[in-house]
């Protein structure tokens, strides 16, 4: 489904008490998002999905359907796209997760995905569109100069329900134009 | 003009900014001190009795503060609003308390909520809740519910039809009759329009806190409609209007399923006022898919009777709306109040017929879903043209052309009752056709059958009309306005606060620009400020595509109206006469002489300062405006569609898809070419893929994202759109709307392109592979 993170041996840790069934005895973890690193105790069932938004604050990563269909969760771990709502918390312990947020070289800035979707209205009621921007990412980092058919077949896993698309696929092609003219590297975790 | 982000000029969206950086607030985003979270425990079946609950186990969970049923909330709170009760729904059927009693209804009627202190436990907790249920026949066919002996949703009414329309026929009988004498046809059909869900990727969700001090009430929630939702919440919770607040924040998307006031809202206002913390629920998509409201399910008996030259002499339609289990704000009217007014369609036609039966139904309840009565009511017509130029072997171009209303018969009356502000229809189908190369399409097409190659290809038109702008007053319980207050500040600095309240649509883009134009400032200059009942004027909510025809002309009115006293400010400032004052570049000056002038910002000071103003004006600038519209607009265009079928797959691809829409006037090009791509993208998904499937006990199939399909990015088309310009006269910016257009126009256009494909009458929808593999090789 998702690439499974190779940090810290990428499995949920083994709970002896309780027949190794307590989700909600807390553990450590250490999670470097968007360049900063937390020291969080959390149960094994959390979602990364819910760490993020709710432990620490980062509320730019949404949850639209709980099933790993529509995509509005998706965040780069280890430089890879994984849908937050079917990742553990604990499955994220020590590695390095980008999320919107993070996306922007700097602080105030934009990247050049972000601005694409800015420039050619990739985006309507906005909510499935930090998803689809960091899915994009990904789309991009494995193929800087994808046709339309490549784009849209790129992005089944992410829905709009308000856009059709069209303009989303523009705003693709856009960022991919100005990526190749070097205007600004994209950046990520883990590379 | 020059101005930066005047009307007409597709700027870039204002709101997009924080939503590109995650830095927006939907309702999920919102942390309150103590806030406490609630799960909905929810029934498994679709009709069975509640013999009992027992919450005990729930309760005793650690982290839980409250679990609640229907015995909790009796006398507390009050039922469901129905805006226009029809029928047995007047004497109390279908209408409902936000918990189930007694009876579960359909898969999801909630039954009890549990409060805990974390979003999990809270979940924990449900599961502890026992229910004993008595399952009972379901029936989730809309003519089986009908037919004696089914089983019933609401014993004590002996039937689940709440109510029928069934006017004399012997007009429409006369008319059919004589077409046939004269030598004319008469096609029948039954059309299936079925069940969708709106799926607006953020679901619902509320937050609820409430303060016992000053006893005050504030609701963040996911709402088209804030100030609906303020007057009615604070009623069925028994607080007084002041002192509730009803918040919405960033809404992310709606399609009308967030134009109800919804059982978990109740239910969380009054836990917060029994526990004293926030209370915060969020929808989870299964959930949503069960019981957020659903679109459509429309079973439709058609006659539709033509001269032999293909002039439609008479439309006659039996149409039955499933309402599903319970009547919410608008269930038992979309038929009737949204979709019958528009049975004409663009057309001409003399005379019409229109009955109804209106029926419950163990599923979740129908409501506005993006078109709202005038999708089905326009998939009749559309598809009716169709039937006709078929049976008489004529171009269904032609047939449109020749049934046209024509540009000097506006205002028109059409004989469903409506009446139809301006339109100039044969130029958008010119358009249309000359774009998609339709000449050159149909001889292909002949040329592809002729070779029988494997693919079959079809090409299907749609000139829908639709009715916007709603209003005009006395065709509502409340009158149907919008309002805008609008402060002219110190620095020169506009503040709108717009009763109206977006949920995707870029507004603040739009009506920023409408103020821009008016007083000849940048787009910075102006701010919209929307979604607080605390500091917006009442407004009635964002749907049926009436935001800027309603809302920008309140906002535009006031414009005018502050702009009238800045002139007289100036005048004063010019020494001149305020007739001869003209405000231009942001300048006012006299005419004649733009030398001697003072600026937008200097005006706005010497209101707002005040010491050297004229001693007979009144100090600051500020205005409310209400506006209310006096009749409807009627947005209509010409889409065209191109199919190919797979004759081996069965598998049907649009391979082009082309429209030509008219709003009136555009404020912002890039937004109206962006509502008509969702539009479309959703017309086009009800035909092709969508669709609500409940078993035949009542069990929902569609429950996730896996089951329930919309379009992904690979499964549409690149849209090829232009426009016709005929403005509106019922407003003062010409504006119609075009929320919902794409959406009304695009799902006839790929049903009749898949008919055209496979030479049938008619296939009903959605147009899987399956479906049609099956219909290729039976024949």
């Amino acid at each position: 489904m998702f690439p499974l993170p190779a940090c810290n041996e990428g499995r949920i840790p083994h709970d002896e008490t309780n027949g190794g069934n307590n989700l909600t005895m807390k553990r450590e973890i250490t999670v470097t998002v968007n360049g900063q690193q937390h020291h969080s105790n959390v149960e094994p069932r959390m979602l990364l999905v819910h760490y993020l938004r709710d432990e620490l604050d980062l509320t730019g990563t949404h949850i639209g359907c709980d099933t790993s269909q529509c995509g509005a969760c998706t965040v780069l771990l280890n430089g890879d796209s994984v849908k937050a709502c079917t990742v553990l918390a604990v499955q994220a312990d020590g590695c390095e997760v980008t999320t919107i947020e993070g996306l922007a070289p700097e602080e105030g800035s934009l990247h050049p995905i972000q601005t694409a979707f800015w420039e050619k209205h990739g985006l309507q009621c906005g909510f499935c569109t930090p998803g689809m921007i960091m899915a994009s990412y990904q789309l991009l980092k494995n193929n800087p100069n994808p046709t339309e058919a490549e784009i849209r077949k790129g992005l089944e896993g992410n829905i709009c329900r308000c856009t059709g698309y069209q303009n989303i696929v523009r705003a693709v092609q856009y960022s991919a134009e100005q990526m190749r003219t070097g205007a600004e590297a994209p950046v990520g975790a883990g590379e | 003009m020059g101005i930066a982000g005047a009307i007409g000029t597709p700027i870039k969206r204002r709101e997009d900014p924080r939503l590109i950086t995650g830095q927006a607030t939907y309702v999920d985003d919102i942390k309150i001190p103590g806030m406490l979270y609630m799960a909905v425990l929810r029934s498994p079946y679709g009709h069975a009795r509640i013999n009992s609950i027992n919450t005990e186990a729930a309760r005793n969970h650690p982290g839980v503060k409250a679990v609640y049923t229907a015995a909790d909330l009796k006398g507390a709170v009050g039922n469901v609003a129905i805006a226009v009760p029809l029928g047995e729904i007047a004497n109390g059927m279908g209408v409902h308390g936000p918990l189930a009693e007694g009876k579960v209804r359909f898969y999801g009627d909630p039954v009890a909520v549990v409060i805990a202190e974390d979003r999990y436990v809270a979940r924990d907790a449900r599961d502890l809740i026992e229910v004993d249920y008595e399952p009972l026949p379901a029936i989730v066919d809309v003519e089986k519910a009908m037919q004696p002996g089914a089983p019933l949703l609401y014993e004590e009414f002996g039937t689940n039809v709440a109510f029928s329309l069934t006017p004399p026929t012997d007009d429409i009988d006369k008319v059919f009759e004589q077409t046939k004498a004269d030598g004319g046809i008469v096609v029948k059909q039954r059309m299936v329009n079925q069940r969708l869900a709106p799926n607006s990727i953020e679901t619902r969700g509320v937050v609820a806190e409430y303060r016992k001090a000053n006893k005050s009430l504030t609701v963040w929630s996911s709402s088209q409609i804030p100030h609906l939702l303020r007057n009615i919440l604070a009623a069925l919770v028994g607080l007084p209007q002041h002192q509730v607040r009803v918040i919405v924040p960033e809404v992310g998307g709606g399609f009308g399923s967030k134009l109800n006031i919804y059982p978990e809202e109740m239910v969380a206002a009054f836990a917060t006022m029994k526990l004293g913390h926030a209370v915060k629920w969020i929808e989870d998509r299964s959930e949503n898919l069960a019981v957020t409201i659903h679109g459509r399910d429309q079973v439709d008996y058609v006659e539709v009777a033509a001269t032999k030259e293909g002039k439609i002499t008479g439309l006659k339609v039996h149409g039955i709306s499933d309402l599903g289990s319970y009547c919410q704000l608008f269930t038992d009217v979309i038929m009737i109040a949204f979709g019958f007014p528009v049975s004409c369609g663009a057309y001409d036609i003399p005379a019409i017929y229109l009955s109804a039966d209106i029926v419950f139904t163990n599923k979740a309840p129908t409501d506005a879903y993006r078109g709202a009565g005038r999708p089905e009511a326009t998939y009749i017509a559309e598809r009716a043209i169709d039937l006709v130029a078929r049976e008489l072997g004529k171009d269904p171009a032609e047939v449109r052309r020749l049934n046209f209303i024509q540009p000097d018969q506006f205002p028109y009356k059409s004989a469903a009752g409506a009446v139809y502000d301006t339109g100039n229809y044969e130029p958008a189908l010119d358009k249309a056709l000359a774009m998609a190369d339709y000449q050159n399409l149909r001889s292909e097409q002949a040329r592809l059958r002729s070779n029988g190659n494997g693919k079959l290809v079809g090409v299907g038109l749609s000139s829908y009309i639709e009715i916007c702008g709603f209003g005009p007053k006395g065709t509502a319980p409340v009158g149907l306005y919008e309002s805008a207050r609008m402060r002219v500040e110190q620095s020169g600095t506009v503040m709108v606060y717009t009763g109206s309240s977006p949920h995707g649509q870029g507004e603040e883009t739009t009506f920023t620009q409408i103020v821009a134009e008016e007083f000849s400032i940048p787009a910075d200059q102006v701010m919209i400020m929307h979604g607080d009942t605390d500091s917006t004027p009442e407004g009635r909510g964002t749907y049926g595509s009436r935001t800027t025809a309603v809302g920008g002309s309140a906002v535009f009115t006031a414009a005018q109206r502050l702009k009238e006293k800045m002139k007289h400010i100036a005048s004063h400032m010019l020494e001149a006469s305020a007739s001869d004052v003209t405000l231009e570049d942001g300048k006012f000056s006299v005419a004649g002489s733009p030398q001697k002038a003072v600026t937008f910002a200097e005006v706005a000071a010497t209101a707002n300062l005040s010491n050297t103003l004229h001693a007979s004006i009144e100090p600051g600038l500020e205005t409310t405006v209400f506006w209310e519209p006096e009749a409807c607009t009627f947005p209509f265009g010409t889409h065209v569609c191109v199919v190919e079928i797979d004759k081996e797959t069965g598998n049907a691809e649009i391979k082009r898809y082309v429209a030509v829409d008219d709003c009136g006037r555009q404020i912002n090009p890039m937004i109206v070419e962006g509502q008509v791509h969702g539009g479309i993208a959703q017309g086009v998904g009800q035909a092709m893929v969508e669709g609500v499937i409940y078993g035949e006990d009542g069990q929902l199939l569609t429950s996730t994202l896996m089951d329930y399909a919309m379009p992904f990015a690979s499964e549409l088309p690149n849209f090829e759109l232009d426009s016709t310009v005929t403005l509106t006269t019922v407003n003062p910016l010409g504006v119609k709307g075009v929320g919902e257009a794409g959406t009304i126009g695009s799902t006839p256009a790929v049903a009749n392109a898949i008919a055209d494909a496979l030479g049938v009458a008619h296939v009903d929808m959605p147009f899987t592979s399956e479906k049609l593999w099956k219909l290729i090789h039976q024949s």
